[in-house]
């Protein structure tokens, strides 16, 4: 899918929750084996045109994650292209064992994907925010891991993984509006991550969401002296070592920042790349601290954690004077 | 063509014949000891599948319009990798691997479409989700092929299954055949200790399945029960009152040999039963 401004702006306005359903509405001609799967969700994934206008191509199992994640395998045996999708506690935790014997154990490819990820539903409270999909998808093999930056990215991450040669599951961060981090066409690759910025002090990794306020946290150092580069890491598994090597020799301090628990995720998943090298810097992990402790508004709760732009650039400002 | 009478004779054959290889696997898996009880009470449902009712083409595992088989109740593999080695799926020198190191045959059966083994399953409560997932896919591309499904009854205290039996008569899966092994016990004891999923046949009813109900261990109503094909949109529940340990007289209804260590004074006992009641050799 080619990206130009006018998609990007649109995508960005609708959400990337809507943006994947007009993406697989856009797909749709393409593949005439592709089935989307959903529990009682088509309105939350944008999917409300796409189950009218493919009707074949569309099967509502209710609301019954396990059995969503069992009947999506059984259509991937088929040989069928399967994309799955709910909100992301259910699409990962509630069938967590499906996805592990049919998608991991057995192979089985389908695409599935997380809806509302981190805390944009914090107003309905912890239940229906996920902090925690990175860590658990991330341990279970077989399985790639994608986490777009924005809702463009969001369309070229499902069109990736639909064409990609495992399972794949896509997690989606971000309310509408979306603030695009991209707005002209640019390679998306999975496995690959993208600088968004070049820097030689700090080296910023951020994943989703947080790719937007990191680029502009990145300028707030700038401004204070203080050269980063900008990694946006699109893929948590395989995480890119090949940037992470790089960043870590051309960096004095690392930081990760991402909307999800510090516990598992792009952090985590970047200190082991970072942990066999040698004179590698130190590293910041910024994310929700190991707790349930604030819901409300979205901007609310990335405040309470620490996810504003301000707040990370002064973090970041913080540890490099400590260096 | 065969007549009637032929296609019975030919199931309780081969029924007898999986036993006496079951003897054997659960012999030479010694100390690894085996789901022994569990893999009988589901032989002459195997066999009348594999032997009688599936179309399907040994020489060709993976041929697109076979019938699919998935034992949701995977420690019942015992029953299954006997029917595979009966149609010449799986040599006998194979079966012996069983639960050895390098063995293609685990405790619970790994995916191997060469040989016939569909799904790795053994994790309960998946089985019937994926034969919806094959039975929709057939719907779709306006394919014949039915799914059959094994569930256990002690299985059947997993959710998952019932999420699948409000889905599969909503969706209209009359391609799809779900088998209750009814064999009354379950790991630690029978299910009226454990959990006891009751009338099965009501509840698979009132989700909307037409059912049957029969002695899992009589060819005929097995073979007639489930070689019917449905065509008004209702998938097919057949409660198959089973007995676990079926074919040895030191085994039936013993719920201690769930998993046990065959013996080789028990595995001479059994192999003088089965050929008193005239089986192959």
């Amino acid at each position: 899918m080619i990206l130009d401004k006018r998609k990007a702006i649109g995508f960005s306005r609708i959400g990337s929750r809507a943006a994947y359903g007009m993406t697989l509405f856009e797909l749709a001609e393409q593949y005439d084996d592709l089935m989307v799967v959903t529990a009682d969700t088509s309105t939350s994934a944008g999917l409300d045109r796409f189950r009218k206008t493919y009707p074949e191509k569309y099967l509502d199992v209710g609301i019954a994650e396990q059995n969503a994640m069992g009947i999506a395998a059984g259509l991937a045996s088929e040989g069928m292209t399967v994309a799955a999708s709910t909100f992301a506690p259910f699409q990962t935790m509630r069938c967590c064992e499906q996805i592990k014997v049919n998608l991991g154990y057995m192979k089985h490819k389908v695409v599935f994907t997380g809806l509302a990820s981190g805390v944009a539903l914090g107003t309905l409270g912890y239940t229906h925010c996920c902090i925690e999909d990175m860590a658990i998808m991330r341990s279970i093999p077989n399985i790639t891991v994608l986490s777009p930056a924005d809702c463009g990215e969001t369309a070229k991450a499902v069109e990736a993984a639909l064409n990609h040669h495992q399972s794949v599951y896509i997690r989606l961060t971000g309310s509408s509006p979306n603030p695009p981090v991209y707005t002209e066409d640019y390679d998306f690759e999975i496995g690959k991550s993208v600088k968004l910025r070049d820097g030689n002090d700090v080296g910023i990794i951020a994943t989703g969401s947080m790719v937007h306020p990191a680029t502009k946290a990145a300028e707030r150092l700038a401004e204070a002296g203080i050269n980063a580069s900008v990694i946006n890491m699109h893929t948590i598994k395989p995480i890119d070592n090949e940037a992470v090597a790089q960043v870590c020799k051309n960096t004095k301090l690392l930081a990760t920042v991402e909307e999800h628990t510090i516990f598992g995720g792009l952090g985590s998943a970047v200190a082991e790349a970072k942990a066999p090298l040698k004179n590698a810097p130190p590293q910041i992990m910024m994310g929700i601290s190991d707790s349930y402790d604030k819901a409300g508004d979205y901007a609310d709760i990335l405040d309470h954690y620490g996810l504003t732009v301000e707040k990370i650039a002064q973090k970041i400002i913080d540890a490099y004077k400590n260096l | 063509m065969k007549n009637s009478t032929e296609i019975i004779e030919n199931i309780e054959q081969m029924a007898a014949n999986m036993r006496r290889h079951i003897l054997d696997m659960a012999l030479e898996a010694g100390a690894h000891s085996s789901h022994f009880g569990g893999g009988l009470s589901v032989v002459d449902i195997t066999a009348t599948l594999f032997g009688a009712v599936m179309n399907i083409k040994p020489s060709e595992p993976e041929w697109p319009d076979r019938d699919r088989f998935i034992l949701s109740k995977g420690h019942g593999c015992l029953g299954y990798y006997t029917a595979l080695h009966e149609l010449g799926y799986i040599s006998h020198d194979e079966l012996l691997t069983f639960e050895k190191s390098d063995s293609f045959l685990y405790g619970h059966p790994v995916m191997r479409r060469d040989k016939g083994i569909e799904f790795s399953t053994g994790s309960l409560g998946m089985g019937m989700s994926l034969g919806i997932g094959v039975a929709v896919a057939a719907k779709r591309r306006g394919k014949d092929h039915r799914c059959f499904v094994i569930i256990g009854d002690g299985e059947s205290n997993e959710g998952s299954n019932w999420e699948a039996a409000m889905a599969a008569p909503h969706h209209e899966l009359d391609n799809l055949v779900v088998i209750l092994d009814r064999n009354r016990h379950q790991q630690t004891g029978s299910n009226t200790e454990i959990m006891d999923v009751g009338d099965a046949a009501s509840k698979f009813k009132s989700f909307g399945w037409h059912v049957e109900e029969i002695n899992g261990h009589d060819a005929k109503a097995l073979y007639a029960t489930l070689s019917s094909r449905r065509t008004d949109g209702k998938p097919l529940a057949v409660v198959a009152n089973t007995i676990k340990g079926k074919g040895f007289s030191f085994s039936e209804d013993d719920n201690s040999w769930h998993h046990k260590i065959l013996t080789k004074s028990q595995y001479e006992a059994a192999i003088a039963e089965l050929s008193d009641a005239g089986a192959k050799q």
